[in-house]
């Protein structure tokens, strides 16, 4: 395990028939446009490393399009639910077509952050302390009880998020105690299950991994600058208002213990081909583990892209590689 | 919840899974396509030299003599063509109308709710919105003496009133007959201009048209109308109505914005009117537009959970729903895209942050079967909301034990976690 990757391998030969790759992008969750976006840029970046690559949704038109025309191998570009909880890469396994990333039990499992978190913890790795419950736990014990417990056991500032889901949607810093009951009522309308984190003063990086071939290997961090101070979603998806700095700009020995724990987490989780964790550093230099995403983000302005051009990569030549790999063909 | 959340919310709603209770857009596929496509053809392949050549800045004189007919079904008889400003859109002479009356730091008065594309003309102009209050006889007249004497007070410049009379966006409530003539004596009392904003007020399902406010007084009232509604959105043409020493100013405005409106979608909307039966079109669309009024007010009236309350339109597009005490439409807007219904949340139709525990529902687009189903999801996601109020609602933060400073927690692992993981969720 090195902290830099290996320069992808040229190009597939002139003479051999292009690969033919479909990205599906878009579905039908709050994380579409992002989700678009990113197949929009993983086509793009295929195309350009001289795969034959098509967008696609993944609608009713998904299984008899494949099976009319098969993919050498699918490139999931979706965000949230399906494309990430391993819904569709187990209905892509029961079809036979291979496909880029995590197989589906891995991927449920990171999909569930809470889960995720202690399996993460029993391997060894610091994660904030945390408690996830259904709305049901709250309805039949109390809700001013339940709070009342998590307040003192976890302090303030809390960060309340749904227990699923990758985009930052939901997610609240909450620091006055008057304001925790309305930020679990928003963050319940995302889903049935609320996690609340103790809150973790640091630096927020983005720790992507590749595996090329030869193993996982951690791309140079990505550091999260929000001008709110908070990593929002309208922080993440609105231009101007985070500063990125790639590589982050942390000691060589945080910078390699930030990478080794990325690919531990890639490996512990059971992931596959890549992964974006993201994680606090402390001021006294301790990374904390936040969560693990199976299909990070590929936009224009993600954090998965800014590692790889960190790194000295072409996304295009990266995710080409993936591609190649799945479809059995070398690059 | 900023403009970038809303965007990602609302990217779901392109798919059909979900049913759209959020959009605005007529139902244009109730025209007849096939006769309106080939007089555009022929528009073309006739009279290219005047439909695809720079037209008057003012808009077609031929159009303009059109649409004073057309006004004179809601009872403005006094118009004249030289009065008329094609625009694209009523939103464009909305625009105009706005940068010829309005300075950063004016005040505009706009019932409260007011329509959306409205408010963002006026932000855009820095322009403030003062609210003025309607119930279902649409704008309530003592409350525009209130606003006008607190703006006096305040030595606030108020340049205009903009109202929706008919069918109101999105209150979908109609300014009744009194309260017309009580707006425009206000008008007069106070030396107040008024913008009367009119694209649905043919698309009635119960009653003639009322006589619009610019037909009782041609001095104070700047009215504004759009084809949008009656024909077709995408051909973009609208107008405005404006006294003769207006006209000049928003003539001069529109040539600095678009030289003159397009020409080809003028000559289609005047040959439309020329030679096809335009009114019965417009029955049509009321038609089709009260059987889905119909079926979005039914569906209400029998799923709705106890504390709701919504409008009841005799015209137009829109119902404008009140949401059980203590709910919020915008924080609940995730439930109900993950449930597969869309709306558009209340607070986005004031300038003052008000209107959380409104909605916006539109029932022009989808057919009544998907309206049905529609309301019948909201309804759950009302009703999930409700519950989840209940147990939050009461909680008194106040009475919670003090936090131990520096108390140093045990490792917590959250008792759902295995449960939900294991059970396959
Ligand atoms: C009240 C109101 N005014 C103006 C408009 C815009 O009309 P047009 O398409 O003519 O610009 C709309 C469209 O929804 C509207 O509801």
């Amino acid at each position: 395990m090195s902290e830099t990757a290996p320069a992808p391998e040229p190009a597939a030969a002139a003479d051999a028939p292009p690969l033919r790759a479909v990205v599906l992008a878009g579905g039908l969750t709050f994380e579409r446009e992002v989700s678009l976006s990113s197949g929009t840029q993983v086509v793009e970046g295929l195309t350009r490393a001289g795969i034959d690559a098509e967008l696609r949704d993944a609608d009713a038109e998904l299984l008899p399009g494949l099976a009319a025309a098969p993919a050498d191998a699918v490139f999931i570009a979706l965000h949230g639910a399906t494309g990430e909880d391993g819904a569709l890469r187990a209905v892509l396994d029961l079809a036979g077509v291979p496909y880029v990333g995590s197989a589906a039990a891995a991927c449920r499992l990171a999909w569930d952050k809470p889960a995720a978190k202690s399996v993460v913890r029993s391997a060894g790795i610091t994660t904030p302390d945390w408690v996830a419950l259904p709305h049901s736990t709250f309805r039949e014990l109390g809700a001013g009880a339940v709070l009342d417990l998590m307040v003192a056991r976890l302090g303030l500032p809390l960060m309340v998020k749904p227990a699923s889901g990758g985009s930052a949607l939901g997610v609240q810093k909450v620091s006055r105690v008057e304001d925790l009951p309305a930020a679990m009522v928003s963050c319940f309308a995302y889903g049935d299950t609320v996690m609340v984190e103790r809150y973790v003063e640091g630096v927020e990086v983005a720790l992507a991994v590749v595996d090329l071939g030869d193993g996982p290997q951690a791309l140079p961090a990505v550091e999260i600058e929000p001008e709110s101070g908070v990593f929002d979603y309208s922080s993440r998806y609105t231009p101007g208002l985070t500063e990125y700095h790639a590589p982050a700009r942390l000691d060589e020995d945080v910078a390699r213990r930030a990478a080794e724990l990325a690919v531990r987490v890639h490996e512990v989780l059971g992931l596959a081909d890549l992964s974006r964790t993201d994680a606090i550093i402390t001021p006294d230099g301790e990374v904390h583990f936040l969560e693990v995403n199976v299909s990070p983000g590929l936009t224009e302005t993600s954090m998965f892209p800014m590692a790889v051009e960190a790194a000295g990569f072409e996304l295009g030549e990266v995710l080409a590689r993936l591609l190649a790999n799945r479809a059995g063909r070398s690059r | 919840m900023q403009a970038s959340e809303i965007r990602a919310l609302f990217s779901v709603v392109s798919r059909p899974e979900v049913v759209s209770l959020a959009g605005g857009m007529p139902a244009v596929t109730a025209l007849p396509l096939d006769a309106v496509g080939s007089m555009i053809g022929e528009l073309v392949s006739g009279m290219g030299a005047q439909t695809l050549q720079y037209g008057s800045g003012q808009g077609d004189p031929r159009l303009r003599e059109r649409i004073c007919d057309v006004m004179a079904l809601e009872g403005i008889h006094d118009a004249s063509p030289s009065e008329v400003v094609v625009t694209v859109g009523s939103q464009q002479g909305l625009d105009l109308v706005t940068r010829v009356f309005c300075d950063p730091g004016d005040v505009v008065l706009a019932e409260g709710p007011s329509y959306v594309g409205a408010l963002g003309v006026f932000q855009a102009a820095q322009a403030r919105v003062r609210h003025v209050a309607m119930d279902d006889d649409g704008l309530i007249p003592e409350a525009l003496e209130e606003a006008l004497a607190d703006c006096r007070a305040n030595g606030d410049r108020v340049k205009f009133l903009y109202t929706v009379p008919n069918f109101h966006n999105p209150a979908g409530v109609t300014l009744s007959e009194e309260r017309r003539e009580a707006v425009m004596a206000i008008a007069e009392k106070h030396d107040l201009l008024i913008i009367e904003d009119n694209p649905y007020g043919l698309l009635g399902f119960e009653q003639e048209p009322l006589r619009a406010l610019r037909a009782r007084n041609s001095q104070r009232v700047i009215y504004l109308g759009s084809f949008s509604k009656t024909f077709s959105p995408g051909l973009r043409v609208g107008w405005v109505l404006a006294p003769l020493a207006v006209r000049e100013k928003l003539v001069l405005a529109t040539e600095a914005q678009v030289l003159c409106p397009p020409s080809l979608t003028q000559y289609a909307v005047a040959r439309y009117l020329d030679t096809q039966p335009w009114r019965e079109q417009i029955k049509i669309f009321a038609e089709l537009y009260r059987e889905r009024r119909d079926a979005a007010l039914d569906s209400l009236a029998a799923l709705m959970p106890a504390g709701t309350a919504w409008t009841q339109p005799q015209g137009g597009f829109y119902v404008w729903l009140k949401l059980p005490h203590g709910l919020d439409a915008k924080r609940m807007q995730p439930r109900a895209v993950g449930a597969h219904v869309a709306y558009v949340p209340g607070i986005g139709f004031f300038a003052d942050g008000n209107g959380r525990e409104f909605m916006r529902l539109s029932y022009c687009y989808p057919e009544p079967d998907q309206i049905r189903e529609g309301v019948r999801r909201l309804a759950r996601v009302i009703e999930a909301e409700l519950d989840l109020h209940s147990t939050f609602d009461q909680v008194d933060t106040g009475s919670f034990r003090a936090i131990t400073p520096g108390h140093d927690a045990e490792s917590i692992v959250g008792p759902a976690n295995s449960d939900t993981y294991e059970d396959g969720r």
